[in-house]
C-alpha cells in the first residue's frame, strides 16, 4: 500500500463524515427556507383582502391553469423520486433518464408560471397594483424562483453523473437536491390550498 | 375605567412617598417639572403609580443582586479576602430553589398586575364621569398636529384646547407616516397610522398647559412638531369656542390639500369651520379597497391636489 | 449607464459630511498604502482573506468589529454633541444629517459590530471548546465572513458616495417607502442587511451542525461548556429569526424598486405588518447579540473565582428558556399601536417571564463567586462590572414590560437608555470579556492588564454618567432621536451624557493602547502552555496560538470542566503514543470573491445600475456552481508534520509554567465519585 493510497482511504472516510453533515446542514437550510416561506404565507393571508382599486382573487385566479402546474409539479416530484430509486440501484444512466424527465416537467411548470404571470401583468393586475398583488406576486414568485435555481440543480447533477458517474459526493448532491424538490413540491401544495382555492370560493 | 381619581389610594404610599422625596431632592435639576413623575391627570396618575409599584416589587430582588455581588466580590477577592475557599461546590438545590422561586412569585404578582392594570387603563376604554365625554379627533400632517372639534364644528393647528373638568377622548389617525400622540402630563400615547383610527381618552385633573407632541420620529421636522394642550376652566373654554369662532378662516378641502403639505413649525392656527366628514374622508384615502368618491371634496383629499 | 449614480453623489454640500467621506477615504487609503510598504499583500490574501482556518476568520470578525466599533462609536459622539448645544438652536448638524447618523450608529452597531464580534470569539473558541478541528462547513463559514464584510462595506460606501439611511435601524415604514424617502439612503441600509443577513443565517446552520455532529468522544450536550451552549442556542435563534429580517428587507425593497405595496400608505399595504415582521427577527436577535456575552461571563467568572461554575444545569436550562422564551415577545416593542388589552397583557407577561432565567443566571455566577478565590483579571472587572449594572437594566426592561407604562415611556430617551444598559454592559462588556479572555488563545501572548482594567473604568463610569441622564430625560418628556429641543431642563442633562460620551472615548482609546503596549511587549506575555489563566475548558488544551488541527489527537471528555479534570489527573499535556494522519481543509479563494461580487450586487441595486445586478448576480451562480462540482476540497497533514508540531510545543512547557492544582480534588472515576453533568 502507497502513502497515497491510505491518504485516499482517509480522505474517503472524512469525505462520508462530511456528507453526513451536510445532509444535516441541508435539513437546518430548509427549515430557515419553510420560514421564509411561512413568512410570506403570513404576509399573503393579511394582505389578500387589500385589493385597492384593483382586481380581487376572484378575478384573476384560474383554477384550471393551476390545476395543470400543480400536475406537473406533482408528477416532477414523483420522477425525482424514481431517479432516486435508480440511484439507489446504481444505475447512472436510468438516473440520467429520470432527471431529464423532471428537468422537462419543472421547465413546463415554470413555462405555466411565466404565462400566468405575464396573462395578469397584461390585464392590469401586475405586483404594483395593490397590497394583495404584491403579496401574492412575491409568495408564488419566490417559489417559481427557487423552482428555477432547483431546474439549473438538475443541470448541473445532470453533467456530474455524466462526468463523473455515481461517486459518494454526486450521490449526496443528488440526495439534498431532492430534498430541495420535494420541499417545493410541498411549498406548492401550500400555495394552492392557502393562495388559490380560498381565491376562487 | 371605574373613578380614575380612586387609583390614587391603591397605590403603594410607603414607595411612592419614598421615591418621590429623593425626587425633591433633585428638584435643583429641573425634575419638578418632569411630567411623568409629577403628572396632572388621573390617567398618568395610575400609570406612574403602576411604575412605581412594579420599581419597589422589583427591587425586592435587584437590590440583593446588587449588594450581594459587591459583597461577594470584596469578600472573596484573592489578595486580601477572608472568605472560606470551597472550590469544587457548584451546586445547591437550596439555593436553586430560591434563585428560581423568588423571581418567578415576583413575575406572578407583577404578572397579575400587568393583566389587571393593562385592562383598567387601555387607553380605548372610556373614562367614566359625571360630565359629559369632550371628543376631539386628531391628525398627524407633517410636521404639525391637526385638531377637529365635532362639538364645536371647528379646527385648530398645534394646538388643543378642551374644557377641564370633562373627560378627553381623542380619535387619532395620519395623513403622512406613522405618528405617535402624546401628553405626557395627562397620560400615555398611542400610534397615528395612515388607514386606522387609534384613540386616547385622557382626563385633566384642573386647568392648565401641558405640553404634548409627536413622539415618533418622522422626518425633518420631527424635533418641532409639539403643541400645548389647554385644559380650560369653563370660562376660559368658552372665550377660547368665541375666539376660533370669529376666525374668517375655513379647513374647507382646497385648504386642507394646502396644510397637508411639508412645514415645520407651524405657527398656531384657528378655522372656524372644517369640511364635512374631514376625519372620515381622511381616513378613507387609505381604505384598502378603493370605492366610487360621493362628493368633489372627497374626490380631492382622496385622490390629492390633481 | 450608471443608473442614478451622477456626480452629485460625492457629499460636497456640507463640510461634516465631506469631512465623513474623507476620512474614509484617507483611512482606506492608509490601510492599502501600508499593506503595499511592507509588501504584505501575497500573505494577506494566502494566509488570511483565503483562509477557511476557523480561528483566522474569528480574528478577521473581531477585527471588522473593532473597526466597525470606532466608526459606530462616532456616530454617537456627534449625537451627544449635537444634543448638547441644540437647545433652541440648530446646533452643527442640520435634521437631514443628524438622522443619518442615528440610523447608521444602530445599524452599524447591531449589524457591524455585535454580530462580527460575537461571530468571531464563537468561531475562534467553540470548535475548540468542543474538542473538533474546525467547523461543519469551513468554505461556508469563510463566505459568511466575507458577505458580513459586503455589507459594512456598503455602510461605509454610503458616507462616501450618496447618503445612508434616515429612517433609523429599524426603519418603519412608511417613512422608509419611496414615498417619503426617495434617495439611495434606505436601499443602502436594506442592501447591507440582505448581504450580512445570509451571511448570518449560513454561520448559524454552520454552527448548528458543529455543534450537534463535531464534538469529541465524550462531550455530551450536559458536558459543554457555557459558552458553547449559548453559541448552540443562538444559532437556532439565527436560524429561525434571521429569514423574518430577509423576508421583511426584500419586501421593502420591492416596495422601494419596483413599486410593490406591501408597506405603503394606501393602495392596500399595511405598514404594521412590517412592524410585526421586523420584531419578529428583531427581538431574538436582542438575545443573538446578549446569549454568548452570558456565555463569556460564565467561563470568564468560573476561571477568575478558581472555583467550578456553580448551577450549571440551571445556567443551561436558562438559557434555553431565554431562547425559546424570546420568540414570543416581540409585540411588546409596539404596545402603543393600539393592540386590544388581552394581546398587550399576555405580550407583557411574557416579557416578564424572561426575566426570572436571565435573574436566576446573575445569582448563579454570583454563587459562583462565592466562596471563591476571586482574582481581578480585566475579563473579571468586565464581568462585576456587568452583573451590577445589568441589574439596572433589568430592571427598567420590565417596566418597559408594563403596558401602561410603556404608553408613558414608549419612543423616549427611557427606552433608549434601557437598550443601552441591556447591550453595553450585557453585550459589549461581555466581548470585551472575551476579548481579554482570549486573546492569548488567538494569539499567544496576554494583553496588558493595566490598560485593560483602565478602559474598564472609563467604559464603566461613561456608561453611567452617558445612560442614567437619559433615563431622567425620559421622565421629562425627552423624545428620541430630537435633533434640537426646547426646553432648557434638559440641557444640562445632555451635557452630562456627552461628558460620558468623552469618558466611553478614553476607554476605547485606553482598548488601542492595550492593544499596541501588548503587541509591543509580546516576547515577556508570552503563553507558552496555551493556558495562561488556569482555564477548566477544553478551548485552554491547546497550544497558543493553536495549531491548524487544534488537537492532534481527538481529547476524550470526561467533565463540564474537560481540561480542569485532565490536569487534575495528570493526564494534561502528554504525547500520544503515536500520531496519525489529518484531513483539512483546502483555502479558497471564493470566499473573498463572493463577498466582493455581493458587494458590487449591493451597491449595483441602490443605484439602479442593472447590467451590473445582471453581472453580478450570473457571477454568484457561476461561483456556486463552480464549488458544486468541486471534489477535491481538503488535504491530509501527514501524522510526521502533525508530530513535529506538537513536539516544539510540549518542549516549550516546563513544569514551571504549570499551574498549581493542589487545591482542587480529584473528581470522577479516579476519587470514586461521580462526575457531575453526565447525560
Amino acid at each position: 500500500m502507497s502513502d497515497t493510497a491510505m491518504n485516499e482511504d482517509l480522505l474517503e472516510h472524512e469525505e462520508r463524515k462530511s456528507l453526513e453533515s451536510r445532509e444535516f446542514g441541508f435539513w437546518v437550510y430548509l427549515m430557515t427556507d419553510a420560514i421564509i416561506f411561512a413568512l410570506l404565507f403570513a404576509s399573503y393571508v393579511v394582505l389578500s383582502k387589500n385589493s385597492a382599486a384593483g382586481p380581487t382573487s376572484k378575478d384573476v385566479f384560474d383554477l384550471s391553469h393551476t390545476a395543470g402546474e400543480t400536475a406537473l409539479l406533482l408528477f416532477s416530484s414523483l420522477t425525482f423520486g424514481l431517479a432516486t430509486i435508480a440511484m439507489s440501484l446504481g444505475r447512472s444512466g436510468r438516473v440520467v433518464q429520470w432527471l431529464i424527465v423532471t428537468l422537462v416537467l419543472g421547465l413546463g411548470f415554470l413555462a405555466m408560471e411565466m404565462i400566468e404571470f405575464s396573462g395578469m401583468i397584461g390585464q392590469g393586475a401586475g405586483p404594483e397594483t395593490s397590497g394583495f398583488l404584491s403579496a401574492f406576486f412575491t409568495l408564488v414568485g419566490t417559489h417559481g424562483l427557487h423552482v428555477a435555481f432547483g431546474v439549473i440543480g438538475i443541470c448541473v447533477m445532470i453533467g456530474q453523473v455524466l462526468a463523473k458517474g455515481l461517486t459518494i459526493p454526486v450521490r449526496s448532491r443528488l440526495f439534498r437536491l431532492g430534498l430541495f424538490w420535494h420541499f417545493l413540491d410541498i411549498v406548492w401544495i401550500g400555495i394552492f390550498s392557502v393562495v388559490y382555492l380560498p381565491g376562487v370560493m | 375605567m371605574t373613578i380614575p381619581r380612586s387609583i390614587l389610594k391603591n397605590s403603594n404610599h410607603f414607595w411612592t412617598a419614598g421615591l418621590l422625596g429623593i425626587c425633591f431632592l433633585l428638584q435643583g435639576c429641573g425634575i419638578s417639572d418632569a411630567p411623568i413623575l409629577f403628572p396632572k391627570g388621573p390617567v398618568a396618575l395610575a400609570e406612574r403609580n403602576l411604575l412605581f409599584t412594579a420599581f419597589a416589587v422589583m427591587m425586592i430582588v435587584a437590590l440583593p443582586a446588587i449588594v450581594l455581588t459587591l459583597y461577594f466580590v470584596w469578600r472573596y477577592r484573592r489578595d486580601g479576602g477572608k472568605g472560606a475557599y470551597t472550590p469544587d461546590w457548584d451546586s445547591s438545590w437550596k439555593i436553586e430553589s430560591v434563585v428560581w422561586l423568588v423571581p418567578a412569585a415576583i413575575i406572578v404578582v407583577l404578572g397579575t398586575l400587568v393583566w389587571q392594570s393593562t385592562h383598567r387603563l387601555d387607553p380605548y376604554k372610556e373614562l367614566v364621569s359625571d360630565q359629559p365625554v369632550f371628543r376631539v379627533q386628531a391628525v398627524a400632517l407633517d410636521w404639525k398636529w391637526l385638531f377637529l372639534y365635532p362639538e364645536l364644528g371647528v379646527a385648530s393647528v398645534n394646538e388643543l384646547a378642551f374644557p377641564a373638568d370633562r373627560p378627553l377622548s381623542i380619535e387619532i389617525t395620519s395623513d403622512t407616516v406613522m405618528n405617535s400622540l402624546m401628553i405626557p402630563a395627562l397620560g400615555g400615547q398611542i400610534y397615528a397610522m395612515a388607514g386606522m383610527r387609534s384613540e386616547l381618552n385622557l382626563l385633566a385633573d384642573e386647568p392648565g398647559v401641558f405640553m404634548g407632541r409627536n413622539t415618533m420620529y418622522s422626518g425633518d421636522g420631527f424635533a418641532d412638531q409639539h403643541f400645548k394642550a389647554h385644559a380650560l376652566s369653563g370660562d376660559g373654554f368658552s372665550s377660547w369656542k368665541d375666539k376660533v369662532a370669529e376666525e374668517t378662516a375655513k379647513l374647507d378641502a382646497e385648504t386642507y390639500l394646502q396644510l397637508h403639505k411639508q412645514s415645520t413649525a407651524n405657527p398656531v392656527t384657528y378655522y372656524s369651520a372644517y369640511e364635512t366628514d374631514l376625519f372620515n374622508l381622511i381616513l378613507r384615502k387609505y381604505s384598502p379597497i378603493v370605492g366610487p368618491y360621493e362628493s368633489k371634496a372627497a374626490e380631492l383629499i382622496c385622490r390629492g391636489a390633481a | 449607464m450608471l443608473g442614478r449614480l451622477t456626480i452629485e453623489a460625492i457629499p460636497l454640500y456640507s463640510w461634516v459630511a465631506m469631512g465623513g467621506a474623507a476620512v474614509t477615504v484617507c483611512g482606506g487609503l492608509a490601510v492599502f498604502l501600508l499593506i503595499t510598504y511592507l509588501r504584505a499583500w501575497k500573505v494577506l490574501w494566502t494566509d488570511w482573506l483565503t483562509s477557511v482556518d476557523h480561528k483566522k476568520i474569528g480574528i478577521m470578525y473581531v477585527v471588522l468589529a473593532l473597526v466597525m466599533l470606532v466608526r459606530g462609536f462616532v456616530d454617537a459622539l456627534m449625537m451627544r454633541a449635537q444634543q448638547a448645544i441644540a437647545l433652541n438652536s440648530e446646533g452643527y448638524l442640520p435634521p437631514e444629517h443628524f438622522e443619518q447618523i442615528f440610523s447608521s450608529h444602530g445599524t452599524i452597531m447591531i449589524f457591524f459590530v455585535a454580530m462580527p464580534f460575537l461571530t468571531g470569539l464563537i468561531n475562534i473558541i467553540v470548535p475548540q471548546q468542543i474538542g473538533a478541528r474546525d467547523v461543519a462547513f469551513p468554505f461556508l463559514n469563510s463566505v459568511s465572513l466575507w458577505l458580513t464584510a459586503a455589507g459594512a462595506g456598503l455602510v461605509l460606501v454610503s458616507l462616501v458616495v450618496g447618503k445612508f439611511s434616515t429612517a433609523g435601524w429599524t426603519g418603519y415604514p412608511p417613512y422608509s417607502g419611496v414615498e417619503f424617502s426617495p434617495g439611495v439612503g434606505v436601499d443602502y441600509w436594506l442592501w447591507a442587511l440582505i448581504v450580512s443577513g445570509v451571511g448570518s443565517t449560513a454561520s448559524g446552520i454552520n454552527f448548528i451542525v458543529t455543534i450537534v455532529k463535531n464534538r469529541c468522544p465524550g462531550m455530551t450536550y450536559m458536558r459543554m461548556p457555557l459558552f458553547t451552549w449559548t453559541a448552540l442556542c443562538i444559532s437556532v435563534l439565527i436560524a429561525f429569526a434571521f429569514p423574518a429580517l430577509t423576508v421583511v428587507a426584500a419586501q421593502l425593497t420591492l416596495d422601494r424598486t419596483l413599486g410593490f405595496h406591501f408597506f405603503t400608505n394606501g393602495d392596500g399595504g399595511n405598514m404594521m405588518l412590517f412592524a410585526n415582521l421586523i420584531w419578529i427577527w428583531g427581538h431574538p436577535e436582542v438575545y443573538i447579540l446578549i446569549l454568548p456575552a452570558f456565555g463569556i461571563f460564565s467561563e470568564v467568572v468560573a476561571t477568575f473565582s478558581r472555583k467550578r461554575l456553580f448551577g450549571y444545569k440551571s445556567l443551561v436550562y436558562a438559557t434555553a428558556c431565554i431562547a425559546i422564551l424570546s420568540f414570543t415577545v416581540w409585540l411588546h416593542h409596539f404596545f402603543t399601536m393600539g393592540s386590544s388589552a388581552n394581546v398587550n397583557a399576555v405580550f407583557g407577561i411574557a416579557t416578564m417571564i424572561i426575566a426570572v432565567p436571565t435573574g436566576v443566571k446573575i445569582f448563579d455566577w454570583m454563587f459562583t463567586m462565592y466562596r471563591g478565590r476571586i482574582e481581578f483579571h480585566p475579563s473579571m472587572v468586565y464581568t462585576i462590572g456587568f452583573m451590577v449594572t445589568f441589574v439596572i437594566g433589568g430592571v427598567t426592561g420590565v417596566l418597559l414590560a408594563l403596558p401602561p407604562a410603556d404608553y408613558l415611556m414608549h419612543n423616549s430617551t427611557f427606552l433608549v437608555a434601557h437598550f443601552h444598559n441591556m447591550l453595553i454592559p450585557g453585550a459589549l462588556f461581555g466581548y470585551f470579556a472575551g476579548l481579554n479572555y482570549w486573546f492569548p488563545k488567538a494569539f499567544g501572548f496576554k494583553l496588558d492588564a493595566k490598560w485593560g482594567i483602565r478602559s474598564f473604568w472609563f467604559w464603566f463610569i461613561g456608561f453611567y454618567l452617558a445612560f442614567m441622564p437619559l433615563y431622567v430625560l425620559g421622565f421629562m418628556g425627552m423624545s428620541r432621536r430630537m435633533e434640537h429641543y426646547a426646553d432648557p431642563n434638559w440641557q444640562p442633562y445632555l451635557i452630562v451624557a456627552a461628558l460620558g460620551a468623552l469618558c466611553i472615548l478614553c476607554g476605547i482609546i485606553c482598548i488601542a493602547v492595550q492593544l499596541y503596549v501588548s503587541a509591543k511587549n509580546w516576547g515577556s506575555a508570552r503563553d507558552v502552555t496555551g493556558d495562561p489563566w488556569n482555564g477548566r475548558t477544553l478551548d485552554w488544551a491547546t497550544s497558543s496560538p493553536p495549531a491548524p488541527y487544534n488537537f492532534a489527537v481527538l481529547p476524550e471528555v470526561r467533565d463540564v470542566d474537560a481540561f480542569h479534570d485532565m490536569k487534575i489527573h495528570g493526564t494534561a499535556y502528554r504525547p500520544p503514543a503515536h500520531y496519525e494522519d489529518i484531513v483539512m481543509p483546502r483555502k479558497s479563494g471564493l470566499g473573498p470573491i463572493i463577498g466582493a461580487v455581493a458587494f458590487v450586487l449591493g451597491f449595483a441595486f441602490v443605484w439602479y445600475i442593472w447590467w451590473l445586478v445582471a453581472l453580478s448576480l450570473v457571477l454568484i451562480l457561476i461561483c456556486i456552481g463552480i464549488r458544486a462540482c468541486d471534489d477535491d476540497t481538503d488535504f491530509v497533514m501527514p501524522a510526521a508534520e502533525v508530530a513535529r508540531i506538537e513536539a516544539a510545543h510540549l518542549a516549550q512547557i516546563t513544569p514551571v509554567d504549570m499551574h498549581d492544582m493542589r487545591d482542587f480534588e480529584p473528581r470522577g472515576a479516579a476519587s470514586g465519585t461521580p462526575l457531575a453533568g453526565r447525560a
